[in-house]
């Protein structure tokens, strides 16, 4: 009775240890196969496309956007003190730091993740994955490997694109509209912004890239045989990938602070 | 050339292959027939490693590769081809680049040797002038035939048919297995074919053998196959309209 119940109980967690286990034997498998010839450059180039340049207009829109709320909110709080003059800095900390990995992180996971996660679970179901097998191609190495490397250099260049943008977003809503000294919007950048805010957000940004690659493109890889199964795959993917990004940014962010 | 010893395998918990013996012969057109669920695919998919067995053998020529993975599953991988149920052709690639898909990732070749090989094929098949069409504009018969045009592309020494002929009208259903039997005579490779498709696969197959409750029930040349007198084997063969021959009971 007291075995039953126990293992009624473990049975979920053991569940969860084991695909925690796959997954990492799933990203160390990729990365090993990566190191192997044949380099597949084109493969990485393609996915780069599709991930990075693909996801720019999003990515920019919503920078746009993130920097002109946070630029119009951040300036009725600061003139209550009369610091109008260091808006500047307070939307590029928010955005270098925080607001740009994180946001480009999630738009990349909605756009670019899930479409991975699909494409991958697809070529499983419609045994394009298989076909890979019998060819002696490795799929970690022919699929997978590219789309990591793809993440892993994608994500920083859409968040310092992102950065670039909403710091531009924030100056529109503030300087143009709302009348703060440019000079004082740049000036307060200058000095509020130290290189570990930057080096952090690229840390941050890298992370996620692999973060996102890894979840999608592992959903996808052992997704079921069904219709179904696809969709439930799709879900999880973006659910976890955006779920680990929050949990990860908070880690990270109390380790560099 | 392709030897299984005591296979078992389990699927979510279910038995499904339970001690198969199997040996394939050489340059043979080998058929396996069997109920839907069986696990005939399955055991194809275990010839070439793309599943391990719980326990047994499975042995291509003088290599054990149930327990192999990584760079040595992939030399013995190398002398196989396999046309999968649905084709597996590559979505995002057209008929030609699929084609020419393991030309230029697995030999590296490239320009107008890929382009020469790549066209001696379709014609093979009878997909002329379709190189640039891609896998969504096919019908189930052209696929298959692209399929088969990607297997037999590497000339490999073995190739694994799964259901060739499922989702297929009669005749481009014997067509698909004219095909098969042709390329096989002509080419000489060592095919196993998983099909339910009886009985046009008795007048194709060299060899017939047949999956029930996960042990292979009985193997023989085609014509002796016919004149099996073992009830079960007899009801599923006669149902396809097989006339069975009076003789020896096998199996």
């Amino acid at each position: 009775m007291i075995i039953k119940m126990v293992e009624r109980i473990g049975a979920p967690v053991v569940a969860r240890v084991e695909e925690m286990g796959r997954m990492l034997l799933f990203v160390l498998s990729a990365f090993a196969w990566l190191m192997r010839p044949p380099f597949r450059f084109s493969h990485m180039l393609k996915q780069l496309h599709f991930i990075g340049y693909k996801s720019t207009f999003v990515v920019v829109l919503t920078a746009g956007f993130t920097g002109m709320v946070l630029a119009l909110q951040g300036y009725y709080s600061l003139r209550k003190f009369g610091s109008e003059g260091l808006l500047g800095s307070a939307v590029a900390l928010s955005m270098i730091r925080e607001l740009g990995p994180v946001l480009a992180a999630l738009m990349v996971t909605a756009r670019a993740g899930s479409a991975m996660t699909a494409e991958v679970g697809i070529m499983r179901i419609t045994e394009q994955i298989d076909a890979l097998d019998t060819m002696a191609i490795n799929p970690m190495q022919y699929l997978i490997a590219p789309k990591l490397v793809a993440g892993l250099i994608g994500v920083p260049l859409l968040v310092a694109i992102f950065d670039v943008v909403g710091i531009y977003g924030g100056y529109l809503v503030g300087v143009d509209l709302l009348g703060v000294n440019a000079g004082s919007y740049w000036n307060s950048i200058e000095s509020a912004v130290e290189w570990k805010d930057v080096y952090g957000g690229i840390l941050k940004s890298i992370s996620f890239g692999l973060i996102i690659t890894w979840i999608c493109s592992y959903k996808g890889y052992y997704t079921r045989q069904s219709a179904e199964g696809l969709g439930t795959a799709t879900t999880e993917a973006v659910v976890l990938s955006s779920v680990v990004i929050l949990v990860w940014d908070y880690f990270l962010t109390s380790v560099l602070l | 050339m392709i030897k299984l010893i005591g296979v078992e395998k389990k699927l979510g918990g279910q038995p499904v292959l339970q001690g198969v013996d199997l040996a394939i012969p050489a340059g043979k057109l080998t058929t396996i027939i069997g109920r839907s669920g069986e696990g005939k695919s399955v055991l194809l998919k275990h010839m070439i490693g793309l599943m391990q067995p719980d326990r047994g053998e499975v042995w291509v020529g003088d290599v054990e590769i149930s327990r192999l993975s990584g760079t040595r599953l992939n030399d013995v991988r190398k002398r196989f081809a396999m046309l999968f149920q649905g084709a597996a052709l590559f979505d995002s690639l057209s008929v030609f680049e699929n084609v020419a898909f393991p030309l230029r990732e697995k030999l590296r070749m490239k320009g107008p040797a890929v382009a020469q090989r790549v066209e001696e094929k379709l014609e093979q098949v009878g997909l002329k002038g379709m190189g640039h069409k891609f896998p969504a504009e096919l019908s189930g018969g052209m696929r298959k035939r692209a399929g088969l045009a990607r297997a037999l592309v590497m000339e490999p020494e073995i190739i694994l048919f799964d259901e060739p002929t499922t989702g297929l009208d009669p005749l481009m259903a014997k067509s698909i297995h004219d095909l098969i039997m042709t390329m096989q005579r002509r080419f000489g490779f060592t095919a196993v074919m998983v099909s339910h498709e009886i009985p046009e696969i008795f007048a194709i197959s060299d060899w017939v053998a047949m999956l029930r409750q996960g042990k292979i029930a009985a193997m023989a040349p085609a014509i002796e196959f016919q004149r099996i007198t073992d009830p079960d084997i007899h009801e599923f063969i006669s149902v396809g309209g097989t006339v069975v021959l009076p003789g020896s009971h096998m199996g």
